[in-house]
């Protein structure tokens, strides 16, 4: 692993691309709800907030490494480099999207980059991601496998099992549990055991005898750091590690759930709509992360003003051509939908 | 020559040789492969047999994923039950990452567990689960009553792309059949015609196939003839065959050891009023557990089962019964 001091130009303004083209897409999608309503169907959920920690983790990917996210699933793709434009046509329920309409949000999909499949059901992906680290160990392959999942994932018995047995058989995987503060609507210090005491929740990488920290998860550089450590571990035959990315979720869980004809939206956070709490979403908006590397990078000449704005404006006519090419995708064919139940 | 085999080895020789002709076949489970003195230990090595704490998300999760990666995972699971509290995975993950993902995976792994004990275990070890499974599209369920169809369906199951549930009943554990030669193999999705009979068909899977048999042999030495078909696989389910006996017989018994409402035999009486209605000379009439957890008592747990004696009678009502159309 290189050091994050070591990086390179071209790699920190890889990095910072990478931030902003999720952040972007997620904007993109949320206004979708208000400019399209209906070509976005069921639940879906957004990563902003989110962009240090899985830019900086993937940063440290070699270039098979497997990536299982949860069903929050749109940024990690994005790095991977699934066309954007496919992540977006799956969101909007068309033929053209990764999945070719059968996922949607929740369950993207794209194992020719490495990103085998998410599960839309809490947690349960620790337990595939265990086993993608599992045969890589069989076939020794070298690979490690990214587990990514949130803090209510981390109640769950699979996160639990999987922690143990990954110990038992040193699988080659880092489980990075991303604590964006909110388990869905639930504040976090609400039903963590650990949290409720004063402690990380890294520390529940002490039952299993495995190495466990806390990461601040709006500094793409330390996530970098943290998560190189765990990979390298992984990779000399060690074991899995268990890192905890701190940083704030700051769309809401996901649009409202509502029952057709109803339209449905993106509402204020829950730390403002559920417990009126409005300072501490905008300390969380202060601290955004993109802003916190973007003034690193100008700060320290990496960028100029002239640069940044320059990647921001590429960004953002790639994430317009995105929606254009989404929306103009055509449906798919109604008959497929029998297609895929058996291999 | 085909030689007698037990039903539990003839699992294992599947097992044993499919994992030599594949090498991508791995195995493990709960209390199993513990020493070094472990045949498939001695033959596969640890990488591919493993032991696993008792972890059955873990275990099941593991398996989806090493599956999507290119191996053939069989889990030993020991009693379908234990599936119960990793049912999220059996479910809701197995079959349906393969669709989610628009086809771009599969999913080939293989859930082994006994199940339908009848020997005083009790409410909580005793029960038929396949009908929560049968109806999920994208898994497929082995459910073999002989050595021969336990060893044939054990290597299809292995070389199915699919997350296949393979069900061996307790009760027939240490029943000898006898095992044809060489690679036997059994498609899925194929029924077996167990005894051929003219006046009545008797479907049956697993343990109650036995029990059928018995009662068609007794119902020979009365003069009827009854005919047992065993659909094998519950998913994907034979209708065909057992449309086409029921052409021939006018007369359908259905026995499965599950409770009526969450037997595989309702369902099959489901396909065969809209499929074979018209040949029909009586109601279809189902031999089933009773509506009760299963008891320990053996006096009570006798009465709650189907039976050889409760199949005879079955047979004879539909014999004596005429359709309202008739």
């Amino acid at each position: 692993m290189q050091a994050a001091s070591q990086l390179p130009r071209e790699r920190l303004t890889w990095m910072y691309t990478q931030m902003l083209r999720i952040r972007e897409f997620e904007e993109r999608v949320k206004r979708t709800f208000v400019e399209h309503p209906g070509v976005i169907r069921g639940h879906a959920h957004l990563g902003d907030g989110a962009e240090a920690s899985i830019v900086g983790a993937l940063a440290t990917r070699g270039e098979s490494d497997p990536v299982m996210p949860s069903y929050r699933c749109h940024g990690y793709p994005l790095v991977l480099g699934t066309p954007a434009r496919a992540l977006m046509a799956e969101i909007y329920q068309r033929r053209d999207g990764v999945c070719k309409g059968f996922g949607g949000s929740m369950h993207l999909a794209d194992p020719a980059h490495h990103f085998p499949t998410a599960s839309g059901i809490i947690g349960q992906g620790i337990a595939h991601a265990a086993g993608v680290a599992y045969a890589a160990q069989v076939k020794k392959t070298g690979q490690v496998v990214y587990s990514f999942f949130g803090d209510g994932s981390s109640k769950q018995g699979a996160f639990h099992e999987t922690l143990n047995l990954a110990a038992v058989w040193k699988l080659p995987v880092v489980f990075i549990l991303e604590n964006n503060m909110y388990q869905a609507y639930t504040h976090y210090k609400l039903e963590d055991a650990n949290a409720i005491a004063g402690d990380p929740l890294s520390q529940k990488a002490k039952a299993y005898s495995i190495p466990g920290v806390t990461v601040d998860g709006t500094d793409v550089l330390k996530v970098y750091e943290e998560v190189g450590q765990a990979v390298d571990r992984a990779r000399s035959g060690q074991g899995p590690s268990l890192i905890e990315s701190r940083f704030y979720r700051l769309s809401p869980h996901g649009n409202a759930i509502t029952v057709p004809p109803v339209p449905t939206q993106f509402q204020e956070h829950e730390a403002i709509e559920v417990y009126g709490n409005k300072a501490e979403f905008e300390a969380a908006k202060k601290n955004d992360p993109i802003l916190k590397f973007r003034a690193q990078l100008t700060g320290n000449g990496t960028l100029s003003e002239a640069e940044a704005k320059k990647i921001e404006e590429g960004v953002r006519a790639e994430m317009d051509e995105v929606v254009k090419f989404a929306l103009a995708s055509p449906l798919p064919t109604p008959e497929d939908a029998i297609k895929y139940v058996y291999a | 020559m085909p030689r007698d085999m037990m039903f539990a080895e003839a699992i294992a020789v599947a097992i044993t040789e499919e994992m030599q002709r594949d090498p991508n076949v791995v195995f493990y489970g709960q209390n199993m492969a513990m020493t070094e003195r472990d045949p498939f230990v001695r033959k596969f090595g640890r990488d591919r047999v493993r032991i696993t704490p008792i972890s059955e998300t873990a275990e099941l999760g593991i398996a989806i994923g090493a599956a999507m990666s290119g191996l053939r995972p069989i889990v030993e699971l020991y009693m379908a039950e234990f599936m119960l509290v990793a049912f999220d995975e059996v479910i809701n993950e197995a079959p349906r990452l393969r669709y989610m993902s628009g086809g771009q995976v599969k999913v080939p792994c293989v859930f082994k567990a006994g199940f339908g004990f009848a020997a005083g275990w009790a409410g909580q070890h005793s029960n038929c689960t396949y009908h929560a499974m049968m109806g999920i599209p994208g898994l497929k369920i082995a459910v073999p009553s002989t050595s021969a169809d336990a060893m044939g369906l054990m290597r299809t199951a292995i070389r199915d792309d699919n997350p296949v549930v393979y069900l061996h009943h307790y009760m027939l554990t240490i029943d000898k059949s006898p095992v044809p030669d060489g690679e036997h193999i059994v498609p899925f999705g194929v029924a077996d015609i167990k005894r051929a009979g003219t006046d009545v068909t008797i479907v049956a899977t697993a343990w109650m196939v036995k029990k059928s048999l018995a009662a068609a042999e007794t119902l020979a030495k009365e003069g009827i003839s009854a005919e047992v078909i065993d659909p094998r696989t519950l998913a994907p389910l034979d209708i065909k065959t057992i449309v086409d006996s029921v052409k021939k017989t006018g007369r359908l018994v259905l026995v499965d050891q599950a409770p009526r409402h969450a037997s595989a035999s309702i369902v099959i009486a489901g396909e065969i009023a809209e499929q074979g209605f018209k040949y029909l000379k009586a109601p279809v009439k189902m031999v089933t557990a009773l509506d009760t957890s299963v008891p320990y008592s053996e006096a009570l747990e006798s009465y709650v089962l189907p039976s050889e004696q409760k199949i005879v009678d079955a047979v004879k009502a539909v014999l004596m019964m005429q359709t309202a159309a008739v």
